[in-house]
């Protein structure tokens, strides 16, 4: 069985068509580097993720700061991650980097502030 | 009122703006200005939040903000002078900029002017949709700069018209955001964005990409109540019987950006109609001498690292042109055919080895793009698919150049 897949590991978003045996990958074709293959793998046994929202800002010069995650999580666990940050608020000032979430939900990935944003004076 | 002089000004403090500065400082030149017309730096990046930005040029893949940080803190540590809240209202062909900010009028002359003011999107009087003007209608960048730096949801329900990219990563943003995205409708039968933003910002959610689809009228009164979609044939002509409604409160467009360039008229900057930005030579310089262009405000580009890369080319040429008082004569001119969308730059020197960046107009799959001079091939490069969505480059060694006949740029089918 063929099944094909759209590699979003690096913007050139290869196209790969994996053959496979019962779950098993037998070849992969289009991929134009090796971490093509590795995406592949990923995909059929646990694919992951990585997404970016905002927070309320308190005190700060903007009313919102932006958060991302430092490594992919599962995708089925994106909802509740989101979920979770947009319970959080900051307080300013804040800088590029600062934890908001470490951890979260055990995933191995930390939640970070992505933007440095001053207290309103 | 008297001008202040500079060596260079560079228009617009996004990451065009932010590259082109610190390199003409790294290359000594040091009296010069940015001036931003938003109250920060970073251009449209603040409101990029996602991640995704700078896999090439720092190998690890940031957010739009945390890309625009590390290279304002470069122009800090360089000391370089800025002014943001500060719009330049014109420039003239021998480069003296007026500008306005708060504290008032700014005139500066200037050996070299660096245009990196971006670009802005298209908006529903460039599509021409009939119909109603309800509220609820808003482009992608309006509404991510609701959504990510104002803190404004600007609806429930919504529609996305077009498949850019910008478009594909709002319905990721809404969704997250607690919004039902109905679908993305495309008129194109391919989509406009990158095939990887189709899959992790729709495929992810389940958000349905109709191809070869139009809107066809807007319903509502006050607010936006519903739109009416339609199924388009190749020549774009609406199928009769396809048509069906749609309940949503919020349209959004993304149906395209085109390059910034209402300066450029009044220096008498002449523009490209393929790309909407000026034309160009290796060293990036327009039809005027002294005035230079990069980034979104020249092509649109789908990548920040090579808007960076692209101005850092700008500004080496541009600290030669500063110290030199003119740059080598680039009178062989790249012509394509009318499978390329468009090519930048336009006219090269012959004298060094240049990169040359283009787009598809249409996909292609199999074939080979071919460089052509006085009928011979310079080059052929072979290739299974080609997108409008990606940028592609080709590496152009000068020892290949044979003469100074204009070069095509051609599609040859297998
Ligand atoms: C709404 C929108 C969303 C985008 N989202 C993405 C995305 O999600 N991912 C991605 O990779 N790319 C995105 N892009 C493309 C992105 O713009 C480029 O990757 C990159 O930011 C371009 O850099 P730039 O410096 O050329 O332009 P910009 O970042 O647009 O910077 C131009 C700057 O010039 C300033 N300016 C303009 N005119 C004047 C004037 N007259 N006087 C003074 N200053 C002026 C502007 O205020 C702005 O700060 C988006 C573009 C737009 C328009
Ligand atoms: S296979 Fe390699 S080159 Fe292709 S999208 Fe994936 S990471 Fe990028």
């Amino acid at each position: 069985m063929n099944r094909r897949f759209t590699c979003i590991v690096c913007p050139n978003g290869c196209e790969i068509t994996a053959e496979l045996d019962g779950g098993k990958i037998v070849s992969v074709a289009g991929a134009r580097c090796k971490k093509g293959g590795a995406y592949v793998r990923q995909e059929l046994t646990c694919p992951r993720r990585t997404f970016s929202t905002s927070i309320i800002l308190e005190g700060g010069k903007l009313p919102l700061v932006s958060v991302r995650l430092t490594k992919p999580i599962p995708k089925e666990k994106i909802f509740a991650v989101n979920e979770l940050i947009h319970r959080q608020k900051a307080q300013a000032p804040v800088r590029i980097g600062q934890i908001v979430l470490e951890n979260v939900l055990g995933l191995g990935s930390d939640v970070i502030i992505t933007k440095n944003a001053d207290r309103l004076s | 009122m008297t001008a202040i002089h500079k060596e260079a000004v560079i228009v617009g403090g996004g990451p065009g703006g932010l590259a082109a500065a610190v390199k003409l400082k790294q290359q000594g030149i040091t009296d010069i200005i940015i001036l931003e017309r938003e109250k920060q730096l970073g251009g449209i990046l603040r409101q990029c939040i996602h991640d995704g930005f700078g896999l090439t040029r720092f190998g690890e893949t940031l957010s739009g903000p945390e890309y625009a940080q590390r290279f304002i803190d470069l122009v800090e540590q360089e000391k370089i002078e800025y002014r943001t809240d500060t719009t330049v209202l014109s420039i003239s062909p021998e480069k003296h900029l007026t500008a306005v900010s708060p504290q008032g009028l700014l005139e500066i002359d200037s050996a070299a002017v660096i245009l990196t003011t971006g670009c802005r999107e298209r908006t529903r009087g460039s599509v021409a949709i009939p119909g109603e003007r309800p509220a609820g209608i808003y482009t992608a960048g309006v509404a991510q700069t609701y959504l990510n730096l104002k803190n404004i949801m600007v609806g429930k329900k919504v529609v996305i018209l077009g498949s850019g990219d910008i478009g594909l990563i709002m319905a990721r943003r809404f969704t997250l955001e607690g919004a039902k995205v109905e679908a993305v409708f495309e008129l194109q039968p391919y989509p406009g964005g990158l095939a990887r933003n189709v899959e992790q910002c729709l495929n992810d959610f389940d958000i349905p990409l109709y191809l070869s689809h139009t809107i066809t009228d807007i319903i509502g009164g006050a607010r936006l109540e519903a739109v009416i979609v339609s199924e388009v044939d190749e020549q774009k002509r609406v199928k009769p019987g396809t048509s069906r409604r749609i309940e949503c409160d919020t349209l959004i467009l993304s149906v395209g950006l085109i390059p910034e360039n209402e300066l450029s008229a009044g220096a008498s900057v002449a523009l490209d109609p393929r790309t909407g930005g000026a034309y160009v030579d290796e060293n990036f310089m327009t039809g005027v001498e002294g005035i230079f262009a990069a980034g979104n405000a020249l092509h649109v580009h789908d990548l920040v690292d090579f808007v960076s890369l692209e101005a850092e080319k700008l500004a080496e040429a541009a600290a030669k042109f500063i110290r030199r008082g003119k740059l080598p004569v680039c009178g062989i001119k790249l012509v394509t055919d009318k499978n390329i969308g468009h090519i930048i730059p336009q006219s090269i020197s012959g004298t060094k080895d240049v990169t040359l960046t283009l787009r598809v107009g249409r996909p292609l799959t199999g074939g080979a793009l071919k460089l052509q001079q006085d009928h011979q091939d310079l080059l052929s490069q072979k290739f299974i698919k080609l997108v409008p969505a990606e940028m592609i480059e080709i590496k152009l060694a000068k020892e290949l150049i044979k003469s100074t006949s204009e070069i095509k740029v051609v599609i040859a089918h297998e």
